[in-house]
């Protein structure tokens, strides 16, 4: 498949969040305010394009040494302390990026979103490329779907006529429900 | 005795890590397209549970504090790829619908949550119950949501048709919106029930992982606490 086919068909037609059901707990957590939405999304795109190449590249050091079965557990331990050393170096240089997306990432360490890309980059048998291609569309499709998520809670915010047991999860459930019957309206985009 | 039936019960209906403790979404909405499968994935993560609560339990008065995260997710790793490796080869039409959310099971809240709230402080053999309650918990809690969707999406239970030729199936329901929505009216049920008993809300319903970047402070799932507490 093409590099923009790779693209499009992680960013919409198999949107991470709302077709392939990876990174849900954030998706729903992060979505109250637009701002916050926003953030999260830009720090879940830069940790996805940074993970797609070390883990691409790890891999490769495992094929080398002929231990593939390790790969769940070095993919692991790999996003976790590369989201951990980036955290770590953006807080010391760029302050104000820390503001903007630096506090998302601590959220991001053990994101099913960012390994499960990985694993599908593995999965495919991805190169580099492909990968970046995947990963930059998984990205988008994340901040896509948990900024139009947010800005529908925060409509829902002030309706008082809610019952209580639909309030917070259950209702935000079902609108992320109705926003992946629009997204299957993607499928078959570009012959995909 | 009454330690046992204790974390049976705490796990299949006190804290009951989908509809109480409202942990590992990811798996719930992506395996309950059938009842085959969901059973598959709540006995895979059941095992990987019982695995590693017993092994963290065992080693929890020999790990550095400051590394504990990372040996924790290296014993979850380790019983997680020794399943993926038995699924591909004695179950494999079950390997492949799961996916890669065997593999996934790695960052399964339950269990590196179980590990750090239980198995990290506490002995073998109540952390064993606590695993099994856990993971029974979990698999019941995933079969009747896989139930639920079958029936309406493809008219039949653990495939065996149940309704007949004629019938017209909802396949939406096995697709993904069925899922967000079947998990959304279920969770909402079940806060009505606790709600008209309890007169309280769940708050972990009601808020759930509601994150402020001011202070950085989540109310989310006891696995990412650690990450979450600045």
């Amino acid at each position: 498949m093409g590099l923009f086919s790779i693209f499009i068909s992680s960013f919409l037609v198999n949107n991470y969040v709302l077709a392939k059901f990876l990174g849900i707990c954030s998706f729903l957590g992060v979505s109250k305010k637009t701002e916050t939405a926003k953030g999260m999304g830009l720090a879940v795109i830069f940790v996805m394009i940074l993970s797609s190449l070390m883990t691409s590249i790890v891999y490769k050091i495992l094929v080398l040494l002929h231990v593939t079965f390790l790969s769940t557990l070095a993919f692991v331990l790999v996003i976790a302390s590369l989201v951990q050393f980036v955290e770590m170096v953006v807080k010391k240089t760029q302050p104000a990026l820390h503001k903007a997306l630096g506090i998302f990432l601590p959220l991001i360490t053990t994101n099913c979103a960012v390994l499960g890309m990985a694993l599908i980059n593995l999965q495919e048998g991805y190169t580099i490329m492909d990968g970046l291609a995947n990963a930059l569309g998984a990205g988008l499709g994340f901040m896509l779907a948990i900024v139009l998520l947010s800005g529908l809670r925060e409509r829902m915010e002030d309706n008082d006529n809610m019952p209580l047991a639909l309030k917070g999860l259950p209702i935000s459930l079902v609108t992320a429900g109705l926003m992946s019957i629009a997204f299957l309206g993607f499928s078959g985009l570009g012959g995909l | 005795m009454s330690i046992i039936s204790e974390r049976i019960k705490n796990g299949i209906v006190t804290e009951n890590p989908i509809f109480v403790q409202v942990l590992a979404m990811c798996p719930t909405l992506a395996v309950t397209s059938s009842v085959v499968d969901a059973l598959g994935m709540g006995l895979a993560s059941t095992v990987t549970l019982i695995g590693s609560n017993v092994i963290i339990s065992l080693i929890r008065k020999v790990v550095p504090d400051k590394i504990r995260i990372p040996a924790y997710i290296t014993v979850i790793a380790t019983f997680v790829t020794i399943i993926q490796f038995l699924l591909q080869g004695y179950i494999p039409s079950l390997y492949k619908s799961l996916g890669i959310f065997i593999p996934l099971i790695v960052v399964n809240c339950i269990i590196l949550g179980r590990a750090e709230a239980y198995a990290g402080k506490n002995k073998v053999y109540p952390s064993l119950f606590d695993a099994i309650g856990m993971g029974l918990g979990f698999t019941i809690a995933l079969a009747a949501l896989g139930a639920v969707r079958e029936l309406l999406g493809a008219g039949s239970l653990l495939g065996f048709s149940v309704f007949g030729s004629s019938f017209e199936p909802a396949i939406m329901m096995v697709l993904a919106p069925g899922a967000f929505i079947t998990v959304g009216i279920l969770m909402a049920l079940l806060n009505q029930k606790s709600i008209n008993e309890t007169n309280k809300v769940n708050d972990k319903i009601a808020h759930f992982h509601e994150f402020d970047p001011e202070t950085g402070e989540c109310s989310g799932c006891g696995a990412c606490s650690h990450s979450c507490k600045k």
